[in-house]
């Protein structure tokens, strides 16, 4: 395997002497797929984003090309594009660095879109703290008009389309598809049901709409430049293209990283690209793709079979980062937030840390979101508070098992998916919390400890 | 009756028919009026919802869900720390313990002098560079307990901007 990254989307990222303006991106190449795609038949461009494989950043994984295919064309309403840069899936920022740094790739990416899906209008969902991305944006975007490559019979093609910033508020629900576009509705963002409402089908104001993430529209360009082929070969089959991974926590040099699919392993990532960890630290955990995704413990050993028939058995520092690999080992890339954890973590603390954020972050529409989160968030928090109590792990697991699953939105399994997994492979320190706290109880000391997570 | 800046007025006109309803146009005049007058009144609830033709409850709701609209005024600085895992790994608690000490004020309050309002906010997407803080629309990075305290006093002697 090499350790060269692949710097695909993050081209020009932190590159000496490269603006975010317009004439620093046309300098280097800027708009020239747009050109190109818009001489193309748009079924054509949808063909190749099929054939290559690409599959979406925002967190799911799903093929883009497929969901393109999904869009209801029949119906005669006007179809939307929204991007969706909400980006608040904790451990996650990629997306906020392509707004400031290069945002015409992003607009350049989204037009391409919009002409592919013949969209009337597109938009940027871009979560309310981006204050200076959303001026970025604004920015851009009139530069981009004042240039033809969006507005009226963009370069004389005939096709027309705008695209709106729209400012979130706070709410990390906002990054799920159909909240995103109840919000954008003029809502609170509860999502919806699905079905009906795949937004394909029934998305923004009841019609036919693709929600795709920054990172994806972006790939999108790259997928026009090179063919749809080539693009597949980036990478491996079915994990097509590159990632941009964003290591944070116990590292020495956290930041984000680019490379193709499959490129590289957990282990190479966190000891090689991000200096490993500081000196006499051990490695204790990892959430390898944003905090909702289950978390791994380092000296589990991974044994199964993939997609494909090959068997593996791997250490934590083995785990090739891919799509599929992270899923084989049960839990996901998600968004590609890699969160490192050495050996002074409290793991009650941290999951008391996850707890309260979708504790503070449930929309409140289903009963088991609504009242088990903060359920759990207390639980962890009374733990913490020198009141734990040995049936608490099994408490926390029954609670979150009785939320995935049952709930309108991914939100659900997005909450307890840290819990079952952090009981799932540290139980005994959860346990061991009590025993500790009874023990100081019997000698008639304090039970709380000071505590740094939470 | 509210009285809003002419250039607000201008962007809330060119904005409203941009939108395929009138409705989408909520939340970002709520973001409009909240930056000319600093927070959302009753008045200017019932003025946005007069503007889009829709109830002042229709607002409302939008005002109790999203936690950056607020009716309330804040201090002078708008300290929001950032608390989630990653920053929390990287201190972040720390630091807001640092900050709750030289403002002698409690996260999710106003000092008494008016001169800060402390907060935590969820991963504001920048973990490469915790702990996070944010003063009104500045972002700050890496912020150890110690460089808090001298945010503090740069904040005490109005030097730091306010970042509105
Ligand atoms: C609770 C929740 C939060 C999400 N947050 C985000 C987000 O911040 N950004 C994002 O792109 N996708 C987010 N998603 C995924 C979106 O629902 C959607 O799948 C995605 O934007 C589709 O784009 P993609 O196919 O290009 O990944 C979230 C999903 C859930 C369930
Ligand atoms: S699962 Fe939670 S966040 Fe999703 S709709 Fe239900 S209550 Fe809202
Ligand atoms: S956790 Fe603080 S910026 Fe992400």
């Amino acid at each position: 395997m090499s350790q060269q990254e692949t710097r695909l989307i993050f081209k020009h990222i932190d590159e000496q002497g490269y603006t975010n303006d317009i004439d620093c991106y046309v300098k280097n190449g800027g708009y020239e797929q747009l050109r190109k795609a818009v001489t193309m038949r748009p079924e054509d461009i949808c063909a190749e984003v099929l054939t290559s494989g690409l599959r979406g950043r925002g967190g799911a994984g799903f093929p883009a090309g497929m969901k393109w295919k999904f869009l209801d064309r029949k119906s005669g309403k006007p179809i939307y594009l929204i991007c969706n840069a909400d980006e608040s899936e904790p451990g996650t920022f990629k997306d906020r660095q392509i707004i400031h740094q290069d945002p015409h790739q992003l607009i350049e990416g989204m037009i391409c879109t919009a002409f592919a899906i013949q969209a009337k209008l597109a938009f940027i969902y871009i979560r309310g703290e981006f204050f200076e991305g959303y001026k970025i944006l604004e920015r851009a975007i009139e530069e981009a008009r004042k240039k033809n490559f969006l507005g009226d019979n963009i370069l004389g093609s005939g096709y027309s389309c705008d695209i709106i910033v729209h400012r979130g508020a706070g709410a990390y629900i906002c990054g799920e598809e159909t909240g995103l576009i109840e919000s954008l509705e003029g809502f609170r963002a509860n999502p919806r049901i699905k079905p009906p409402y795949f937004p394909a089908a029934l998305g923004a104001y009841q019609c036919p709409t693709i929600v795709n993430n920054v990172e994806t529209l972006c790939d999108v360009k790259h997928v026009i430049e090179m063919g749809g082929e080539s693009f597949a070969k980036i990478g491996t089959p079915g994990n097509t293209g590159t990632r941009i991974w964003c290591v944070s926590g116990h590292v020495q040099k956290p930041g984000y990283y680019e490379f193709a699919c499959a490129d590289i392993t957990l282990g190479q990532l966190i000891y090689d690209i991000c200096g490993g960890l500081k000196p006499g630290r051990k490695l204790k955990a990892v959430i390898p793709g944003g905090s909702s995704s289950k978390i791994l413990r380092a000296d589990e050993r991974f044994i199964g079979k993939l997609k494909d028939g090959t068997e593996y058995d791997w250490g934590i520092e083995d785990i090739p980062m891919d799509f599929d690999s992270l899923m084989a080992v049960g839990s996901m890339s998600g968004s590609g937030g890699v969160i490192v954890m050495d050996d002074t973590t409290d793991m009650v603390e941290a999951l008391a840390n996850i707890n309260y954020f979708y504790a503070h972050e449930s929309c409140g529409q289903c009963t088991p979101c609504r009242e088990g989160v903060p359920w759990m968030r207390k639980v962890t928090q009374r733990m913490l508070d020198g009141e734990a109590r040995e049936e608490d792990a099994d408490l926390l697991k029954s609670i979150a098992d009785q939320i995935a699953g049952r709930t309108i939105c991914a939100f659900g399994e997005a909450a307890s998916w840290p819990v079952q997994s952090f009981i799932a492979k540290f139980k005994d320190e959860f346990v061991e919390k009590a025993q500790e706290q009874a023990a100081r109880r019997k000698e008639g000391k304090e039970t709380a400890e000071t505590t740094t997570l939470i | 009756m509210i009285s809003l800046k002419a250039e607000t007025i201008e962007k809330i006109d060119k904005l409203v028919p941009r939108y395929p309803t009138v409705r989408s146009a909520a939340l970002p005049l709520c973001h409009l009026v909240q930056e000319d007058l600093g927070y959302l009144s009753r008045e200017s609830i019932e003025w946005i919802a007069e503007r889009l033709e829709l109830q002042p409850i229709n607002i409302q709701e939008l005002v109790t869900f999203y936690p950056m609209l607020r009716t309330e005024p804040t201090g002078e600085y708008h300290v929001r720390v950032c608390r989630t895992l990653p920053c929390a790994l990287a201190g972040a608690y720390q630091t807001c313990r640092s900050f709750e000490k030289e403002f002698d004020c409690k996260v999710g309050h106003t000092s008494e002098d008016g001169l800060v309002t402390l907060g935590f906010v969820e991963c504001h997407a920048d973990c490469g560079k915790g702990p996070v803080v944010m003063v009104g629309e500045d972002e700050y990075t890496d912020i150890n307990p110690k460089k808090a305290v001298e945010m503090a006093a740069k904040m005490k002697s109005g030097e730091l901007s306010k970042g509105l």
